[in-house]
């Protein structure tokens, strides 16, 4: 996996995001409470919403739009809604966020 | 640590709502066992009529299968019947011999049909209206035989009767009152009752004594005698005359009752181990057959359960809603009236409405209506909330949609809707998707149906409409309660006003502390209620409690309005609505310079520029040189004003000037939601005072100030308030008056909405009657604004709050790849 350094973790507010320029679109990158990075299409399945713009609580963000809540694991919306925001592996490393784009050729 | 060992006795929707409510609090607090005498699963009881009609079946009323059981780690024992509990050595026993030790025991045995005490009551063929077994023995004998005798026109008999009427048998009720469902209608809507259900073909006998029921010769039930003589044919004798509370183990085991198992406010029974909910409990001298006030009880038992033991319960107004298709009706409250009381009546029998409202004191304290139950709902709220009607008592018998409300509040009539009208116009949710939700979901709340259909999740507009959906589909059984009493989310089971006042009693600073003080359920809130924490800390503690970016929604965490495509609105402030020159042209260079797709003119006297990109809103700002219009927040928006005595030739007031000030007063101002202000200078009132939080009208002699219009969703007109002299009465009044709005509201609530709550006196009595408080009040508004400035500028100047606005560009990302 080709994993990209993308920024460190404190340059990303805890419950808050940053916004990574992907070569297919913007990934929403997403920090937890208790500091788990999660990382997402910008879009929401629903209208399209800027997910990084949603407020984060647990493993979930709203969507700014209409509320919809997203998984931040799977990229799943919640029930009843369905629908999914693809999802890309991410990880911290020595306080470093690195996010893997490889994959992003894999998905539909 | 050791499970605490929690014990059930009855398997029905009281007890596992209470079970429900208690894994959400607690989810490991108790090892549960569930014993319970019927073979099935929790479920709804009251939609066995419906299934006796022949429109559901079984397996649609199940409403917590035993897969639930299983994965809540429930050790349920069906088909078992608790015989005996010993209360010393705390352990129940149930009549195949098996035992089970409680350290708290939840008796939720319901109750049992009456059986009228006559000789042949125990023959085959007479059966109560109780369970699944009940039913089914109904269905089997409507195939087989012709004659049903139902004993009792109350709720459960005509349900019980009509369904036997549509599964073909010749149906008699026997009823010992004048009219039918003497506890829920007046005599005559009673009357109006029968003659529909004759149509039907159904036949009663009303002031009717049944003295005996007789033996075919083989120990079936045959025919049924009456005390005047009369014998009537009868296959089938369905007794629905009264529910007795069933208190059976409870007396066996030495726990007081007294028509029912008494119980405090708490749910607790004399033994403070051993809680009872339910038809079973009596609370209050008051044993509810009804499923709403079940529910709440479940809501209190489940919160001591959980050890948290701040919810009391303290009785229900109850309502009622006859389950036979066609046939609407709706009681709620005292409907007969009594000493005291006034009545309104509307009476049309040949069109077959009729409508009854008692009033007593100017608060409307119960109602009857057949025919057009189309504002029962409402006139529901309006009993729970104890709301004063003198004022609307005109048209308070035409229902809510007479008021004159142009807005859109869902106060048509659900009930004559059809399944394709669109209810939710922010999600395009339909009348029939949420009928079918409620049904196959067994919902009863407005919340569960907002999360099964996303109607009313968005704008909320249509809450009024979905809750009368909710009444006319489940009846009673609704669980609608005014927002001062729901819980804020479901993060929690405090509401608005508890965590309010909490939050000012504990001295709770920060949301993590409020959190955990006040025992969330969940680690980090939610999009709900995290807002609302972060508002009511803030506006608690000034100075003290620290503002949490991250629990505000993104329109005041970016200081812009977000649009449907992702970029923002950005509109400054044009203090009293006036500019120069100068502004202007800054605005045209900046529409230039980021090519701002749209520049609109807004509502409140100022320039809107759409469409700008989130990353450069720092650098509009900047190039703006403006300070933030705020047109994104819950908090102070505009002063919209009109030109005034500088200028204009009817002017009475200089109210462009008042206008400047009291947008200056307000700068920053957050508030539990949005503040808009208005000043006219003269009665022509070209400002449109009339519908803002706070609009004010200059006359000759001084200023009158209105609070509490709203030109949105609903529009409401303001009331006076009071007149002033000086234009720095004005602005005393006017902080006084949203400093008390911003401590006492709740979050998301309009000033309008806030006032119909507390009352205009309680207004009133804080601002104008107590000057001491008045200038208080006004103090800390202006302590509390002292700790906020410009979040534009605030952006522009301080390099860590501009971070969030900085995109990470995938060029650095391949740099750093390399």
């Amino acid at each position: 996996m080709n994993w990209l350094d993308i920024c460190a973790l404190e340059e990303i507010n805890v419950l808050g995001s940053r916004i990574v320029d992907g070569p297919k679109g913007d990934i929403a990158i997403f920090r937890t409470s208790n500091d788990e990075v999660f990382a997402l299409d910008d879009r929401c399945p629903h209208k399209g919403g800027p997910l990084s713009q949603g407020l984060i609580y647990g493993k979930r963000v709203a969507c700014p739009l209409h509320n919809w809540q997203i998984d931040l694991e799977s990229g799943e919306a919640l029930a009843p809604d369905v629908g999914c925001s693809h999802k890309y592996p991410v990880k911290v490393e020595g306080g470093r966020v690195l996010l893997a784009l490889k994959t992003l050729s894999d998905c539909a | 640590m050791k499970k605490l060992k929690l014990v059930m006795v009855g398997n029905g929707m009281a007890g596992v709502r209470t079970l429900e409510e208690l894994l959400k609090l607690a989810p490991d607090l108790y090892d549960i066992t569930v014993f319970g005498a019927e073979p099935h699963p929790n479920y709804n009881r009251i939609l066995l009529s419906p299934v006796l009609a022949g429109e559901q079946t079984f397996e649609e009323i199940v409403l917590n299968d035993l897969a639930w059981y299983q994965d809540n780690g429930i050790d349920l024992r069906l088909g078992r019947k608790v015989v005996d509990v010993d209360r010393r050595k705390r352990v129940v026993i149930a009549d195949d011999g098996s035992s089970a030790e409680y350290d708290r025991l939840l008796i939720a045995t319901g109750s049992n049909p009456f059986i009228l005490p006559v000789p042949g009551n125990k023959l085959d063929g007479v059966i109560g209206y109780r369970d699944i077994a009940d039913t089914e023995m109904m269905m089997a004998t409507a195939k087989t035989h012709s004659h049903a005798v139902v004993i009792g026109g109350g709720l459960l008999g005509l349900e019980a009767a009509n369904g036997l009427k549509m599964r073909g048998m010749d149906v008699t009720v026997v009823h010992l009152a004048d009219w039918l469902l003497e506890r829920q209608l007046d005599k005559t809507a009673g009357k109006l009752l029968q003659s529909a259900l004759e149509a039907r073909g159904i036949k009663f006998r009303l002031n009717t004594v049944t003295d005996e029921l007789m033996d075919n010769g083989e120990g079936r039930v045959c025919a049924v005698q009456f005390k005047d003589g009369d014998v009537i044919p009868a296959d089938l004798v369905v007794m629905a005359a009264g529910i007795r509370p069933n208190t059976e183990l409870a007396e066996k085991a030495g726990i007081p009752c007294n028509r029912g198992i008494l119980v405090n406010d708490t749910m607790q029974t004399y033994d403070p181990r051993v809680y009872s909910i339910g038809e079973c409990a009596n609370h209050r001298g008051i044993a509810y057959g009804l499923v709403a006030p079940l529910f709440e009880q479940a809501k209190v038992c489940a919160n001591h359960l959980a050890q948290l033991g701040f919810a009391r319960y303290q009785g229900s107004v109850t309502s009622t809603k006859l389950k036979v298709t066609g046939i609407d009706l709706f009681s709620a409250g005292d409907f007969m009236g009594s000493e005291g009381t006034e009545t309104i009546t509307l009476s049309d029998p040949i069109g077959g409405v009729y409508k009854k409202l008692v009033i007593k004191n100017d608060i409307l304290v119960g109602g009857c209506l057949y025919g057009d139950t189309a504002d029962g709902g409402w006139y529901f709220r309006q009993i729970k909330e104890n709301a004063n009607i003198s004022e609307i008592r005109d048209h308070l018998m035409f229902g809510e949609s007479a008021l004159g409300d142009v807005g859109h509040q869902g106060q048509s009539s659900a009930a004559n809707m059809p399944d394709s009208m669109e209810v939710c116009g922010c999600n395009g949710v339909c009348k029939g998707t949420i009928v079918k939700a409620i049904q196959e979901n067994g919902l009863f709340s407005v919340d569960d149906v907002k999360k099964h259909t996303k109607a009313a999740s968005s704008c909320g507009s249509c809450a009024g409409l979905v809750e009368q959906i909710l009444i006319s589909t489940v009846g009673g059984a609704a669980d609608v309660k005014p927002k001062s009493e729901k819980a804020v989310c479901g993060c929690t089971e405090l509401n608005h006003g508890q965590v309010r006042k909490l939050i000012r009693e504990k001295h709770l600073t920060s949301l993590k502390q409020t959190m955990g003080e006040l025992g969330w359920t969940s680690p980090d809130g939610c999009a709900t209620c995290r807002p609302a924490l972060n508002y009511y800390l803030i506006s608690t503690w000034p100075g003290e409690a620290k503002d949490d970016p991250q629990s505000r929604l993104i329109n005041e965490r970016a200081h812009a309005n977000i649009q449907k495509d992702g970029t923002y609105s950005v509109v400054p402030r044009m203090w009293g609505g006036v500019t120069n020159p100068s502004e202007l042209r800054r605005i045209a260079d900046v529409a230039d310079k980021y090519n701002v797709p749209m520049v609109k003119v807004t509502g409140g006297q100022r320039i809107d520029l759409l469409g700008i990109k989130k990353e450069d809103l720092p650098g509009v700002w900047k190039d703006l040189d403006m300070a933030s219009g705020h047109a994104y927040g819950k908090s102070i928006r505009t002063v919209k004003t009109c030109v005034g005595s500088e200028f204009c030739r009817f002017g009475t007031q200089n109210s462009t000037q008042l206008g400047i000030d009291l947008e200056h007063d307000l700068f920053n101002m957050w508030s539990p939601h949005k503040v808009k202000l208005a000043v006219s200078g003269c009665p022509r009132n070209c400002a449109e005072a009339g519908i803002k939080d706070v609009g004010i009208i200059g006359v000759d002699s001084g200023f009158e100030m209105y609070i509490g219009g709203n030109g949105g969703i609903k529009t409401e007109v303001a009331e006076f308030f009071v007149k002033v002299k000086t234009a720095e009465e004005v602005r005393e009044y006017n902080a006084a008056f949203l400093q008390l709005y911003r401590e006492e509201a709740f979050y998301l609530e309009r000033t309008v909405h806030y006032m119909q709550r507390v009352g205009m006196d309680h207004i009133k009595k804080a601002v104008l009657e107590d000057e001491a408080n008045r200038k208080a009040l006004a103090a800390r508004l202006q302590y509390a604004l002292s700790f906020e400035q410009d979040p534009w500028k605030e952006r522009i100047e301080t390099p860590v709050l501009k971070k969030e606005f900085d995109r990470i560009p995938v060029v650095a990302v391949e740099e750093a790849a390399v």
